[in-house]
């Protein structure tokens, strides 16, 4: 019996190391769940969720709408597009409405960092941060580590429940990048070594006090890691030119089969997704075998689910 | 006022050599019942019918030899109806049943039969896997008189007439002390 530290889940940051052991150990209940022929339990049946979306999403919607369905829980989507924030309703008055309807959880995506930190200090319900602006995503870090743990110990044979010794490279976009954020943090805490490599540009100054290492050199990174999690390029947070065109990113910076083969290991390829083919990634790559994209999508569904149970269970 | 002092004290209702008898007795009335288990499936409640589950398994194993008995495991943490009703979240544990359940004679086991509640919940979560023929119920103890919902088992070890300020301990040998049964007085 154990309950999590925190009320909210907006940042890994927030959270102490039991708390990201917690939520993976209970996600491997719901994945074994997701697996029979009636992929759902009705814990959450007397529990409503709003799933409020300011920003474009594919998967992390879909996740969660799934997540808290397989959960027998209330939900009510909401998007920006067609709504009254269109006329001007700020973000608080926008969520005390939907609240008014007795709405239990908040499922929020915002396009401004720090915008669940203000939404909890304003209402009374449990917020889940789904990616604020550049700052964290925190589902989808436990998804890359969950998913990590679950094809590093397929490998080897025996169930991780840590990453200690793991080395991990986050590749890409890092200074306009929330997974990123939230991946440092939550890999940091499950004890792997990070190194980040992307244009110098693109990676924040002063992120080694985060204690991860930077490298600007693609093949040296691939050569040295056992993991790679690759992130977007992300065209619309960049309002100045971050390197001279996609075309010369895709030549240094771009994973493609021949720059994998030339590598002795068979590394782990990851993306958070919406992939940008032939940009970061290749198409070859992105399909092979050594990609486990879809997987981290179908973990993404268990793993949403432990922090919906997790969090519902400190409602009041 | 002397009555309610021995009331109070922790007694011991099954030592371990009526334990084995009480089990064995068991494994009789299912062997009664089931046959060869042919159609048959054991299933154990997480976290402490397991216990149970296992040793009516090999105990039934011992009596007919060459006997292979479907085993299952099963977790109704999420089918409970006290979730956000207690002070601490109950952490979910394995539920492994790798056959079909579908036409099945399934008995379930748990140690302790209290308010039923429990079993209630693991009726639920049974009837995810499939549509079994016919499920049974089996339990080490049985704490009459305090039930909440109309469940009975149909085979019972031992029925128990203990009061609510008190709790039915069951020690097994695997976990290092003796099979016995206890009654304490509960700490609340």
């Amino acid at each position: 019996m154990s309950n999590l530290s925190v009320k909210h889940l907006i940042a890994i940051k927030d959270l102490q190391p039991e708390d990201v052991q917690l939520i993976l150990n209970t996600a491997d209940n719901f994945k074994d769940i997701l697996n029979r022929p009636i992929k759902r339990v009705p814990t959450l049946r007397d529990i409503t969720i709003a799933n409020i979306f300011f920003e474009n999403s594919t998967r992390t919607r879909i996740s969660f709408e799934l997540a808290e369905k397989r959960l027998s829980a209330d939900i009510v989507n909401f998007s920006s597009s067609g709504s009254s924030v269109k006329k001007g309703e700020t973000l608080v008055d926008t969520v005390n409405n939907i609240l008014a309807m007795k709405v239990d959880m908040v499922v929020m995506r915002h396009q401004s960092p720090g915008a669940p930190v203000l939404l909890s200090k304003h209402i009374d319900a449990t917020i889940i941060n789904a990616g604020d602006g550049t700052h964290e995503h925190p589902t989808q870090a436990l998804l890359d580590a969950y998913s990590m743990m679950d094809k590093l110990g397929e490998k080897s044979g025996k169930r991780l429940t840590d990453l200690k010794g793991v080395k991990v490279a986050i590749i890409g976009d890092i200074l306009h990048s929330r997974v990123a954020g939230s991946n440092i943090h939550c890999l940091k805490m499950l004890g792997a070594d990070v190194t980040l490599c992307g244009p110098p540009t693109l990676i924040p100054k002063h992120i080694e006090s985060m204690g991860v290492r930077v490298s600007y050199n693609l093949k040296e990174t691939l050569e040295w890691c056992d993991v790679a999690n690759v992130l977007r390029i992300q065209l619309e947070r960049q309002d100045i030119k971050f390197f001279p065109s996609l075309r010369e990113y895709s030549l240094y910076y771009g994973i493609n089969r021949e720059l994998l083969d030339s590598i002795k290991k068979e590394i782990i390829i990851m993306h958070p997704g919406p992939i940008n083919r032939g940009v970061e990634i290749t198409s070859d790559v992105a399909d092979s075998k050594q990609s486990i994209i879809l997987q981290q999508v179908e973990n993404g569904v268990a793993i949403r689910m432990a922090v919906l149970y997790l969090l519902a269970g400190r409602l009041d | 006022m002397c009555y309610l002092y021995v009331l109070m004290q922790s007694r011991i209702i099954l030592d371990s050599q009526k334990f084995r008898l009480t089990l064995e007795r068991l494994c009789h009335q299912l062997i009664e019942n089931h046959g060869d288990f042919s159609n048959t499936c054991i299933i154990g409640l997480q976290p402490r019918g397991v216990f149970l589950a296992r040793r009516i398994q090999k105990i039934l194993e011992e009596l007919i030899p060459g006997l292979k008995i479907e085993f299952g495991l099963l977790d109704s943490t999420f089918h409970r109806d006290d979730f956000r009703r207690r002070d601490t979240q109950i952490l979910a544990e394995e539920t492994d049943i790798e056959f079909v359940v579908d036409g099945k004679e399934v008995v379930l086991i748990d140690d302790v039969f209290y308010t039923g509640r429990s079993i209630r919940s693991a009726l639920d979560a049974l009837l995810d896997f499939g549509r079994p023929a016919k499920i049974e119920l089996l339990v080490l103890i049985d704490r009459r008189l305090s039930r909440h919902v109309p469940i009975t088992p149909d085979y019972v070890g031992k029925t128990v007439d203990a009061v609510t300020s008190e709790k039915v301990r069951v020690e097994w040998s695997e976990n290092g002390s003796d099979d016995k049964v206890w009654i304490v007085p509960s700490k609340e």
